[in-house]
């Protein structure tokens, strides 16, 4: 029986899935991070996804080094977020990192803005906008209830008590603030928003969130509008 | 049928075989000649390693210096938004060896998280923030030290990407010439547990509570010893060289017992995209693979690890593996906390421990830290803060050891 019904993205363009593949062997780092595959399975023993999800680093070394671009396609649709980012597959004896190809083939899908990857994305959004305005991904004000139910009674402690509890942190920079992790100066997020609009990462989020695109890039902009450096 | 055996013991012996590492003959090279190399053609600048450094050894058995003090903070953004004790302890352990740091406002998070989970970013802009914090830490004159697990293995694999691509080089410079940014590498990339691990005989000779009969479990960040794996620090000493060394040999040298178990080299079930959208992996991770495993063969009274992510993953994914009757129930802290509780750092004002959702009492009860009274006063401290009579939680109200405070002799 094959490990995936080849059919599935049968409408998928045979071109369009080339291209796609040949984007991701065009980054530098393909070379560093794909060598060939014993087919050993060591990767397999280690990955935590490979347990709990219907994936295999195995499968993403096999088909990138076969060049299989039906395989890659279904890899690129159904199972690239399903990886952990641990890196625990980098233990393989030939050298591979089947996490860093994944990295890899998620960029190219985010670049392209493919409708799975757009949904996947969706309820990570909210992470999306504070990493690119605040410049750090978890702040306090995200510790509630509605968003964190399974971690248990405490995170309505938490959110209860956060102004008071945030300001009884002896550490200079981050008493009292509940928006970030830290306070930041207005300068070094203005340098943030410039490496953000000078190589093209807003562009990038427009693929898979016009909306959040549009609520990012008006504060970038206008921020930006004060610096010398849009000329 | 043919069957062939091999003897259990010429296994054993097998396993107890030490490898002799030469760092002439690490299957990497390592990366600090390519640095000076492209300094030498004026590409970079290499930012030296302080002096007083410790010298520590890596997987493949080169020296790595360690910075002691005029180190800069690179904090982790985890860290400080959901368990602020991590950073607040590793500030109250410089500052009761009186050591010059900055903890500083000019920094973002190197953004690793964001990029592993979603891949919205790319290899420029990723390096160009890590740049953008080095060169940050250059101009103060102070060597960057990374609290974060996440951190250090990306701006390792980003230094990496930096010295192997002529292009990525370029892209950097475009972006931080404009913002008036030299283009600054550090000598070595150094996380905080190197720091701790380097100072481990200090923090011990200052100890005031006992921890000779707690057992900890220890787990390895992923980020920390997978990512450019030559360059984490191993110890002939510990583990026979087999793992990486850094907490525990904190752990033994605070008199505690590190004790293993199977699934040490798994991850925490973080996953970055899941902790936040796909819980459901992060949960059954980290109550199957590490906490119910960790209970089941070594029973120990607190896992100890030096991530952000792993102290939030193991620590709250545990609620709900109670209500599944899991075997759960053990507080995780990081090992700058465990160092600044030993050291008789204040439980709330400094450890934060009321962050934490495992329940941390047990803990304390058995290394006789009567937590009540220090409870009491943090109350007293919010509700103060609550009438407006006290603006928030200072050194001033944190720097002294509690059993100095109480004036009761110390334990150890
Ligand atoms: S990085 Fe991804 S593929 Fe590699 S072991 Fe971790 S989860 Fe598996
Ligand atoms: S460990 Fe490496 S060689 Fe073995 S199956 Fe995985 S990718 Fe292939």
């Amino acid at each position: 029986m094959a490990y995936r019904d080849n059919s599935k993205y049968a409408d998928v363009p045979q071109e369009t899935k080339q291209q796609l593949f040949d984007q991701v062997k065009a980054d530098e780092r393909y070379n560093d991070y794909l060598y060939g595959c014993y087919e050993c399975g060591i990767c397999v023993s280690a990955c935590p996804s490979a347990r709990f999800y219907d994936y295999s680093p195995r499968v993403i070394a096999q088909t990138m080094a076969r060049e299989d671009i039906d395989r890659f396609y279904e890899i690129l649709a159904d199972d690239i977020w399903n990886c952990a980012q641990c890196f625990s597959c980098v233990r393989c004896p030939r050298q591979n990192n089947p996490g860093g190809l994944v990295t890899l083939i998620r960029e190219v899908a985010v670049r392209n803005g493919l409708k799975e990857t757009r949904e996947v994305l969706q309820g990570y959004s909210r992470v999306i906008y504070k990493v690119m305005l605040k410049g750090n991904q978890v702040s306090p004000d995200m510790l509630r209830p509605d968003f964190f139910p399974d971690w248990g009674p405490w995170v309505k402690q938490f959110s209860d008590n956060m102004r008071e509890w945030r300001l009884a942190i002896p550490t200079e920079t981050m008493r009292g603030v509940t928006d970030a992790a830290w306070k930041t100066d207005a300068k070094t997020l203005r340098e943030l928003y410039y490496i953000w609009y000078s190589t093209g990462n807003l562009d990038l989020i427009k693929e898979v969130d016009p909306g959040l695109h549009d609520l990012i890039a008006e504060v970038v902009e206008e921020e930006l509008a004060e610096t010398e450096w849009m000329e | 049928m043919k069957t062939a055996t091999v003897d259990l013991d010429q296994i054993k012996a097998r396993k107890a075989q030490i490898f002799p590492r030469d760092p002439n003959d690490a299957p990497t090279h390592d990366m600090r000649e390519e640095l000076f190399e492209l300094e030498h053609k004026g590409e970079i600048i290499v930012q030296r390693v302080p002096e007083p450094y410790v010298e520590v050894l890596t997987k493949f058995g080169r020296t790595k210096k360690i910075p002691i003090q005029k180190t800069w903070h690179h904090k982790s953004c985890g860290q400080c938004g959901h368990i602020p004790g991590y950073s607040t302890s590793i500030f109250w352990l410089h500052r009761q060896l009186g050591l010059d740091f900055i903890d500083p406002t000019d920094q973002t998070s190197c953004t690793g998280w964001n990029y592993y989970a979603s891949a919205t970013s790319n290899a420029v802009a990723q390096a160009a923030v890590m740049m953008r914090n080095f060169a940050a830490a250059y101009e103060t004159g102070y060597f960057p030290t990374i609290h974060c697990g996440t951190s250090f293995g990306h701006y390792k694999e980003a230094r990496e990407q930096l010295v192997k691509h002529q292009d990525l080089r370029d892209g950097v410079r475009r972006v931080l010439d404009k913002i008036g940014k030299p283009l600054v590498i550090p000598e070595e990339i150094v996380h905080y547990s190197e720091w701790m691990h380097a100072l481990r005989n200090e923090f011990a000779k200052r100890q005031v509570f006992d921890l000779s009969n707690i057992t900890a479990c220890v787990h390895p960040a992923c980020h920390y010893h997978k990512i450019v794996p030559e360059d984490a620090i191993y110890d002939w000493e510990i583990f026979g060289g087999q793992r990486t060394a850094t907490v525990t040999g904190l752990i033994q040298a605070l008199g505690a017992t590190p004790a293993d178990y199977s699934t040490w080299f798994d991850c925490c079930g973080f996953g970055f995209r899941h902790v936040l959208v796909q819980r459901d992996f992060t949960r059954s991770f980290a109550v199957q693979r590490k906490i119910e495993v960790m209970i089941m063969e070594a029973n120990p009274d607190v896992v100890i690890t030096h991530d952000t992510g792993c102290v939030t993953t193991l620590d709250k994914s545990q609620f709900s593996g109670k209500a599944h009757n899991f075997k759960v129930g053990v507080p995780v802290l990081s090992d700058a906390q465990l160092a600044a509780l030993a050291m008789g750092a204040h439980p709330f004002r400094v450890l934060q421990l009321h962050w934490h959702s495992a329940d941390w009492r047990p803990l304390l009860d058995k290394i006789g830290l009567d937590w009540k009274p220090y409870w009491q006063e943090f109350e007293d401290d919010l509700a103060k803060i609550r009438r407006g009579e006290k603006e928030g939680v200072t050194w001033a109200d944190s720097d002294t050891p509690i059993r100095q405070r109480e004036n009761v002799p110390t334990t150890v």
